[in-house]
């Protein structure tokens, strides 16, 4: 039987990496996603865990080797944050349109300059579109769940598709939790052993990566297109299979207190810990407030997102990102998008907050849905307002 | 590949990609980029290999003769054989 155990969300993601028997390890350190290659670099050391691990001169590195390592069958792993992200950008595209089931924790961190260690979702949304499968997390168990069933979906044979696992730099990271690791067992049995279908392989040769000229290149980047959006069905699949066995569930779009909600609150990773507290104390001040928790980003799911709002009057969107020059925070933009063409939609006003690492606590989601509500109301001067910013 | 390149269409393709035919870059026909392709005087030459030993594309070879002769269905036609020639048996000429 599992047990609870407290212990730091970045030991907890090199554990359950263990428990989901990594073959390759590629990594280099980077404030928040230290501790996590630190203890698998222990684990592997020590014998805990057999695996190569590849101590790389840099994040492009560490992504080319994870690369090189999946396309020979390995399972790959790799954990990185804000300027490494950047840092392994042009290879990130390389293992999405490969087609290379390589799983990657993103340590969520705002980018420089100035330079800022601590969280934001800069650098995940500037991989919104390299192809990769991005999950967001809100807290320690949501991030071991999801690296699980991130190597489940991400070598399933109708996907062979990268994950990202996103967590929030030290709001998550650096947290001690009461953490359930799964069983060894357990996971053997929900995670198969990694089979890609036409490894390199001396006695079956294939060339990977190959020069693509005019005539294929259109097909190449529509297969993965048609790729990446019905990895969708999977992902639902996986989640499914997930809570079955292990009895906690995971969804797209997840709803709190949203069904009869006249207002919802919009947001995603471990601020959505902190708005839940919020709506609940709205709710017993008596607003008919609720909560849409966005927890997959990449594919987006449209369908789950339109379903979510049908009723609702006002859609406040929180952002922990700046798209500069854009009409508002990426997350908003694509929801707007998504809504368009609906013949009833609520009214969406934008926020963007929390930037480098900046709290925002109960009382100021509060604010932002009271100000949210008169926004959608009167109006407002700004396309979007950036909370708490200093005038 | 059973279909000729550009009927094929994204369903046709290998995940990823992947090409599982070994060597199928022979078939990619370079020497259409070609707008100059040389012109030999075979009266001049010395059969040294210096035009093989030089291309780029690796297509100059043999012929029933002795001599060294560009394959065109490669050759890009950079003119570096003609360059490198010591006995000047090369000349680039327009391709028309």
């Amino acid at each position: 039987m599992a047990t609870r155990v407290g212990m730091e969300v970045s030991v907890a993601i090199g554990e359950m990496v263990r428990l989901a028997n990594a073959d390759v390890i590629a990594a280099y350190p980077i404030t928040p996603q230290t501790h996590i290659v630190e203890h698998l670099a222990k684990l592997v050391a020590n014998g805990e865990l057999d695996a190569e691990y590849i101590p790389v001169e840099s994040e492009h590195s560490a992504m080319s080797a994870c690369l090189g390592a999946s396309a020979a069958g390995a399972r790959a792993f790799t954990a990185t944050a804000g300027q490494g992200l950047e840092l392994m950008h042009e290879v990130l595209y390389i293992a999405s349109s490969m087609q290379l089931p390589v799983v990657m924790t993103v340590v969520n961190r705002a980018l420089s300059a100035p330079l800022s260690v601590w969280g934001d979702h800069s650098d995940a949304m500037s991989c919104r579109d390299t192809g990769w499968i991005q999950i967001f997390t809100e807290n320690g168990q949501d991030v071991i769940d999801n690296i699980l069933c991130a190597f489940r979906i991400a070598e399933d044979q109708s996907v062979l598709l990268p994950v990202m696992v996103h967590l929030d730099g030290f709001h998550i990271s650096h947290v001690i939790e009461p953490i359930l690791l799964p069983e060894s067992s357990d996971v053997d049995s929900f995670l198969p052993v990694n089979k890609y279908p036409l490894p390199l392989d001396p006695a079956k040769p294939v060339a990977m990566g190959d020069f693509g000229p005019p005539f294929i290149y259109t097909e190449m980047k529509w297969a993965q297109e048609v790729n990446l959006k019905q990895s969708r069905e999977t992902i639902v699949k996986v989640w499914q299979e997930f809570g079955n066995k292990f009895e906690r569930y995971y969804h797209p779009v997840e709803c709190y207190r949203s069904e009869d909600a006249e207002v919802l609150l919009l947001t995603l990773g471990s601020f959505s810990e902190t708005a839940m507290t919020a709506i609940d104390k709205m709710r017993d001040e008596g607003s008919n407030v609720g909560l849409l928790k966005l927890r997959l980003w990449r594919p987006f799911p449209f369908d789950e997102i339109r379903q979510a709002v049908a009723k609702a009057g006002v859609l406040i969107v929180l952002d922990r990102a700046l798209s500069f020059g854009g009409l508002n925070g990426p997350v908003c933009s694509e929801i707007k998008a998504a809504l368009y063409n609906e013949a009833k939609r609520p009214k969406i006003v934008s926020f963007v907050g929390g930037l480098g690492g900046r709290d925002i606590t109960v009382d100021d989601f509060q604010e932002i849905v009271n100000r949210g509500i008169e926004i959608a109301q009167k109006g407002s001067e700004h396309e979007f307002e950036i909370f708490g910013v200093r005038e | 590949m059973a279909k000729p390149e550009n009927e094929l269409t994204w369903k046709d393709l290998e995940i990823g990609g992947i090409v599982t035919e070994p060597g199928n870059a022979s078939q990619y026909r370079t020497g259409d980029w070609r707008s100059q392709k040389p012109i030999y005087d075979f009266s001049r030459c010395i059969k040294c290999a210096l035009c093989q030993i030089f291309c780029p594309e690796g297509c100059v070879q043999q012929n029933a003769d002795g001599y060294f002769e560009a394959d065109l269905y490669y050759c890009k036609g950079c003119g570096i054989c003609a360059r490198e020639c010591p006995t000047m048996v090369i000349t680039m000429k327009e391709e028309e």
